[in-house]
């Protein structure tokens, strides 16, 4: 939780720091000012969540002043006005003006906890609330895609002008590139707000699973399915369904949806009676498909299908000039859900993460972010913050390029790099699956499916604690 | 090793001293010393409110304090205020050095009730605690039976045990040791 800051403004010393004080053994950060121009300069600086403000101080700036000042620069600030008895009435004034509350001194002790209590506990919530506005407001908005790129930019423009129509896009990119929230715009910019939009990760299903999570099942179709499933197509009937890695489904699932994009229609698994639905396919995928399709690897008429409108998200290493836009945003973001101070990025470690290849793209950056703001102490992120990029590239030998570190070795399938980063990753965590799935910024569902699927031992090295996924 | 000074403020009653000196010595494993007492805080009384001025007194125990001394804690039986509120029971230096506690508002007569010593001396232990808790940078807890807990009046200090909580207690011992192995700092006027 953050710990909140108070400011003291009293002309009278012993007053003011006999406060602050008493507030400091409560835990909290206090600072004070003896005039209101002091409790201007240090509300400039720091965002305090309570300035008590003593309303008779010497003239030029007494009480009210201070207060209708404060209030511009802070207008979330509480301001609580001490007064005397006789000047009660003036308080009220001041209440009128915008103080938040006023007490007249001396006050009890338990008055003064209770209320510094009432209005910092009023304050996390409405923390709470706007982080939680945030994430949503993140899934839906198109200016959370953060670019000066010229390539980004013509792809927003793209977004804009296929949004409104119904057409299937298909989005190409590496991974961490950011195809969601491309897709999540075009949905948004399609009056989808309230409409489904719902997204389905293709490889991190088996085939069967991902048959009856895409379709749905009836019951009885196969063990363990005691009661009727409706699946992704049906839930997004209406909005979007957004299907990632499409270049990692089976023949059969290609020719399922090649059926459900050719009519709009599928049966359930074991089911006998057609569904139809209205769903706008957005399709993305980090291999390149029409190399798939000469490799005979996936269905070209599906391809066709898909690739009505292409758009091509640029990795961050082609758009380095939008790492200190996202840094920026990033740090802004992060710091209110983590609930932490920090506020900038010192020019060293900007220039440090400029000069990295980031080969998981934005959401790599990111996650090197959060790491940073999570562990740092000050309000400003130094190289110091980010020297275990530096320490991961050394791990990873002479032969690493990027932020993580790693070049993949030369004739290796994507599959088989897959496996090798995962077992990689878990020695270097101990088997710890959490801290894995951070490291790769996959959730630990997804990397228990890789685990399964690849048979990768918990503690590579060890044996394998896991039963192979059984195929078709 | 470095002691915790007693001081007491004018008079003050001596088994609530005794019982002070034998507990915080048990409980902060330091030394502890009683001061010769200083004479009664006249010059804090504020006749408009009634009451002494606890910040001006907790500048004289800190002025009394030895060079060898880790910590300093006054005891009187004035009844205390900081400007802003009607009393306190105590007050201290966050991560200072001097601490003092009033006895005035933990006797059972300030409620108008028969005196009990032992209630007495039971709840000076108890803010003996709570202060010098402060000195070695315990802010308040959460855990309204721990000795560190805020007390805005007297049910909620009838609330707490002359102890500290795990939390608390780790916290402590960590400060303690590196105050009593740290040398006594140079200036008295730092935390003032």
């Amino acid at each position: 939780m953050k710990r909140w800051k108070i400011l003291i403004v009293d002309d009278e010393r012993v007053m003011r720091e006999s406060m602050a004080a008493w507030l400091r053994e409560d835990g909290y950060d206090v600072d004070a000012a003896a005039s209101g121009r002091e409790a201007l300069d240090r509300v400039r600086e720091t965002d305090y969540a309570i300035c008590f403000v003593d309303l008779k101080m010497p003239p030029g700036m007494d009480g009210i002043e201070t207060m209708l000042e404060l209030r511009k620069i802070r207008p979330d600030a509480a301001v609580i006005i001490i007064t005397a008895y006789a000047t009660v009435d003036t308080a009220i004034t001041a209440m009128k003006e915008g103080a938040q509350e006023y007490i007249v001194k001396p006050c009890s002790p338990e008055e003064i906890s209770l209320l510094v209590q009432r209005i910092l506990k009023v304050k996390n919530l409405q923390r709470e609330n706007l982080i939680l506005r945030k994430k949503l407001t993140r899934q839906y908005e198109f200016q959370d895609i953060i670019s000066k790129n010229r390539e980004m930019h013509e792809i927003f423009e793209l977004i804009r002008r296929v949004g409104p129509m119904r057409s299937t896009v298909l989005i190409q990119g590496e991974s961490g590139t950011g195809k969601e929230m491309v897709a999540r715009a075009i949905h948004a910019c399609g009056n989808g707000g309230n409409r489904p939009f719902v997204a389905v990760s293709c490889a991190a299903l088996a085939e069967t699973l991902l048959e009856s999570e895409m379709f749905g099942h009836e019951r009885g179709a196969f063990t363990g399915a005691v009661a009727r499933k409706r699946g992704k197509f049906e839930l997004a009937d209406g909005g979007t369904i957004f299907l990632d890695e499409i270049g990692e489904i089976s023949p059969k699932l290609q020719m399922d949806l090649l059926r459900v994009l050719q009519e709009r229609k599928f049966f359930r698994v074991g089911g006998t009676e057609e569904v139809e639905v209205e769903v706008r396919v957005i399709a993305a995928t980090k291999v390149d498909l029409q190399e798939a399709v000469r490799a005979g690897r996936f269905r070209d008429d599906l391809y066709y299908r898909l690739n009505v409108i292409t758009m091509e998200v640029p990795p961050l290493r082609e758009r380095k000039e939008d790492i200190p836009l996202l840094v920026r945003h990033e740090v802004e973001r992060l710091s209110l859900e983590l609930g932490k101070e920090v506020t900038d990025v010192t020019e060293g470690a900007l220039r440090l993460l400029m000069d990295l290849d980031w080969p998981g793209n934005v959401r790599e950056l990111e996650n090197a972010l959060e790491r940073a703001i999570v562990t740092a102490s000050g309000r400003v992120l130094s190289e110091e913050n980010f020297s275990f990029l530096a320490r991961e590239a050394a791990a990873a030998g002479p032969g690493a390029t990027g932020a993580s570190g790693w070049t993949p070795p030369s004739n290796a399938t994507l599959q088989d790099v897959e496996r090798q980063v995962i077992e990689a990753t878990l020695r270097g965590t101990g088997g710890n699956i959490k801290e894995a799935s951070i490291i790769l910024g996959i959730d630990r569902s997804t990397l228990y499916d890789k685990i399964r699927r690849y048979n990768i031992p918990r503690v590579p090295g060890a044996e394998a604690e896991h039963e192979p996924v059984p195929k078709g | 090793m470095g002691s915790i000074d007693v001081l007491p403020i004018g008079r003050v009653d001596e088994g609530a001293l005794r019982a002070v000196e034998a507990r915080v010595a048990a409980r902060f494993g330091l030394p502890v010393r009683r001061l010769p007492p200083l004479p009664e805080p006249d010059d804090a009384w504020d006749a408009g409110r009634g009451q002494h001025d606890s910040s001006a007194i907790l500048q004289r125990v800190l002025a009394s304090r030895r060079p060898d001394a880790v910590r300093v804690l006054g005891v009187t039986e004035a009844d205390l205020f900081i400007p802003m509120l009607t009393f306190v029971f105590g007050q201290a230096q966050l991560a200072g050095v001097a601490a003092v506690v009033s006895l005035a508002r933990l006797r059972q007569e300030f409620y108008g009730l028969p005196p009990i010593p032992e209630v007495l001396a039971e709840r000076a232990v108890t803010e003996a605690f709570h202060e010098l808790g402060h000195t070695f940078g315990l802010v308040h807890c959460s855990d309204s039976r721990c000795a560190a807990s805020l007390s805005t009046h007297i049910q909620q200090l009838n609330q707490k045990r002359a102890e500290f909580c795990r939390s608390c207690s780790t916290l402590l011992e960590g400060s303690v040791r590196a105050a009593a192995d740290s040398e006594a700092p140079a200036s008295l006027e730092e935390r003032s």
